[in-house]
């Protein structure tokens, strides 16, 4: 089966610093990044703050151009598409939604915006369409004449659905959806992405830090470090057997609420790479517990080993 | 045996333009040497603010009563602002969410350490200077001392937490308040904090309480819970009871909410709590958590619950008699 969305080899590089008589750095943070986002799934990517994840939903979104490297819609550039086009297919949800919506536009206006952009029907349609949608998203009517910030958390958050949804697009890129809100809302919206997503075939990137969020709604998961991929796994393989020792040092850190276990030791060690000057050889080697002479050494190469891929030596 | 800290109805209040907001309405709290006491709950449930009272760090807007606060016997009620000014740091010590905020930025974080112990104690600038770099090198940071000299903004958030630790220890407190103390930091990085501190709290039979939103938190690291809910302690227990059988219809919720690897079913619904936190104006005319509960009866809205005891250690406000409520917190659990 042919992807939906295909990644090959995406760099982002940012020259950062520099200035009067000192020259820039540059950062990597998408360093060689491969994906395929199958039409109808959910596919997770996983990793920690500084890893590229974010960067790479902007580039998927087109809101920034990759260094190198080239992305595919159902075989076709990315690059020589029209900006709108892409919109109309490819829509995002953003962590906060205090940040995201504009806090002097209604509700109403918010949600309507992406139709009057996008040229989709009549007045009257689009008064039906936004009502459709936000009764999918399970918001009342009389939340259309409010502002963001009448509402709370949850509600802007469903807002940012609908907003996202109201154009009927494929691909939903979920950038850390619910990381900034309280576990019984979070819930809530999770509940909601997960109905959304089987009701209107929607295929989602599903953004997160959080491993155990990413288990219940993902059917593949990709892990990110430093700017790479370093293992990718169907949820069930990844969960039963990680292959990665960033993986497995993730899902150690996941605090299930089960007492009597304790907090683990995830044996990481305390050096956290300065992705300005990623370290020699594997990125990962600085913090790894099974590091060797050939990890400090040689840049491991993504492997397929039983229909996972992973970029360890070891693995 | 004395409790290191006891609290009992600890009010705060906060004025407002809508009438005074009660953000905590009598809540009771002790902490014995070496115990982690963890508060749970959502975002205005009145977990921070409590934190805030004990070390009588309140804005200066809010208003404490309590009808007792006593830490290792002495009371803080009484306490005079020098006094407590003295306590802090010393004897309670305070770890806080974002390091970036509560370090000062403009001082060599070597400085930084080295004042709290200079503060408290009539030690020399050179003995101060060892136990930092003792205290560094027990958090985790090698070549403590050449970071003496580093400033807040050069270390990573997971750096910053553990110079804030350090700071924390500096003179040997008898009680740590951390409030989310890893919410700002990575989850592979948060799970090295709470171990150290777990381990620290041991080697130093530190009381410690523990401010989460974090139910999984609270298993790995509480010996005892209390669960707020719209500034009241709806529910409280040993953590192996409490998770064994909630007997609280919102912990119960709380605990459905969350995704579980291997224990939640990809794809299925998670549970939810519908509606939303009542704002705590005005006084109690009945259970807060009625209007989302699913076992409301006309008795929840007849008055104000009370906390009701069952056994020497738990306790849960809830009217639902506590064979019912113990079935229902087995099948949650």
């Amino acid at each position: 089966m042919s992807a939906l969305l295909e990644l090959t080899d995406v760099r982002r590089r940012f020259a950062v610093g520099g200035g009067f008589l000192r020259r820039a750095r540059t950062l990597n943070a998408v360093d060689g990044v491969s994906l395929a986002l199958r039409r109808g799934e959910v596919l997770g990517l996983v990793g920690e703050s500084g890893c590229g994840k974010s960067t790479l939903a902007r580039i998927l979104l087109g809101l920034m151009a990759p260094s190198a490297g080239e992305i595919r819609l159902e075989g076709r550039p990315l690059a020589g598409l029209d900006r709108r086009a892409v919109a109309r297919r490819i829509q995002p949800v953003f962590q906060d939604p205090y940040a995201s919506l504009n806090p002097r536009k209604t509700v109403r206006s918010i949600v309507g915006l992406p139709l009057i952009v996008h040229g989709i029907g009549t007045p009257a349609e689009r008064a039906r369409k936004v009502a459709a949608i936000m009764e999918r998203v399970g918001l009342p009517e009389r939340v259309l004449d409010s502002y963001p910030s009448q509402l709370s958390g949850g509600q802007r958050q469903r807002v940012a659905i609908a907003r996202a949804l109201v154009i009927e697009p494929e691909i939903v890129i979920c950038d850390e959806p619910t990381s900034a809100l309280d576990v019984s809302v979070q819930s809530q919206i999770l509940n909601l992405l997960q109905d959304l997503q089987r009701q209107l075939g929607l295929t989602y990137l599903f953004i997160s830090h959080n491993l155990a969020v990413v288990e219940h709604v993902a059917d593949r998961v990709a892990v990110m470090y430093l700017g790479r991929i370093v293992e990718e796994a169907p949820s069930d393989a990844l969960f039963a057997a990680p292959r990665h020792p960033y993986t497995r040092a993730l899902l150690a850190s996941v605090l299930t609420p089960e007492p009597g276990l304790g907090v683990p030791d995830t044996q990481l060690g305390l050096a956290y790479p300065n992705p300005l000057d990623p370290p020699q050889g594997c990125a990962f080697h600085p913090r790894c517990p099974l590091a060797s002479e050939r990890c400090r050494s040689e840049a491991p190469a993504e492997r397929d080993v039983q229909g996972v891929r992973v970029a360890c030596h070891l693995a | 045996m004395t409790d290191l800290l006891a609290v009992e109805d600890l009010r705060v209040d906060i004025p407002t333009h809508g009438g005074t907001l009660h953000a905590v309405r009598g809540i009771d709290l002790r902490v014995a040497a070496g115990e982690t006491l963890c508060i749970v709950g959502e975002s205005g449930c009145g977990k921070s603010m409590t934190a805030l009272a004990l070390m009588d760090l309140l804005p200066a807007r809010a208003t404490r009563r309590a009808a007792r606060l006593a830490l290792e016997g002495e009371d803080l009620l009484r306490a005079s602002a020098r006094r407590m000014s003295d306590l802090r740091g010393d004897r309670i010590a305070m770890i806080f969410q974002e390091p970036m905020t509560s370090l000062n930025p403009s001082y060599a974080i070597g400085d930084q350490l080295e004042e709290t112990l200079l503060r408290h104690r009539s030690a020399s600038r050179a003995a101060a200077r060892d136990r930092a770099v003792d205290l560094l090198e027990k958090v985790g940071i090698t070549g403590a001392s050449g970071r003496l000299g580093q400033y807040p903004h050069q270390l990573s958030g997971g750096l910053r937490q553990r110079v804030m630790i350090a700071m924390a220890l500096m003179c040997g407190p008898a009680l740590i308040v951390a409030d989310e103390p890893t919410t700002a930091l990575d989850v592979t990085i948060q799970a090295q904090i709470l171990h150290l501190l777990k381990s620290l709290q041991r080697e130093l039979k530190m009381g410690m309480v523990l401010i989460t939103h974090d139910l999984g938190i609270v298993a790995r690291v509480a010996d005892r819970v209390a669960v707020m809910y719209a500034g009241e302690v709806v529910e409280s227990g040993t953590t192996a009871s409490l998770f064994a059988a909630p007997l609280h219809p919102y912990t119960q919720g709380l605990l459905r909410c969350i995704p579980v690897p291997g224990r939640t079913k990809r794809g299925r619904p998670l549970g939810a709590i519908p509606g939303m936190v009542p704002t705590p104006i005005g006084p109690l005319t009945q259970c807060q958590f009625a209007n989302r509960c699913p076992h409301r009866a006309a008795a929840c809205t007849a008055g104000a619950v009370a906390l009701r005891s069952v056994g020497a250690d738990r306790a849960y406000r809830c009217v639902l008699p506590p064979d019912a409520a113990m079935a229902l917190g087995r099948a949650a659990a």
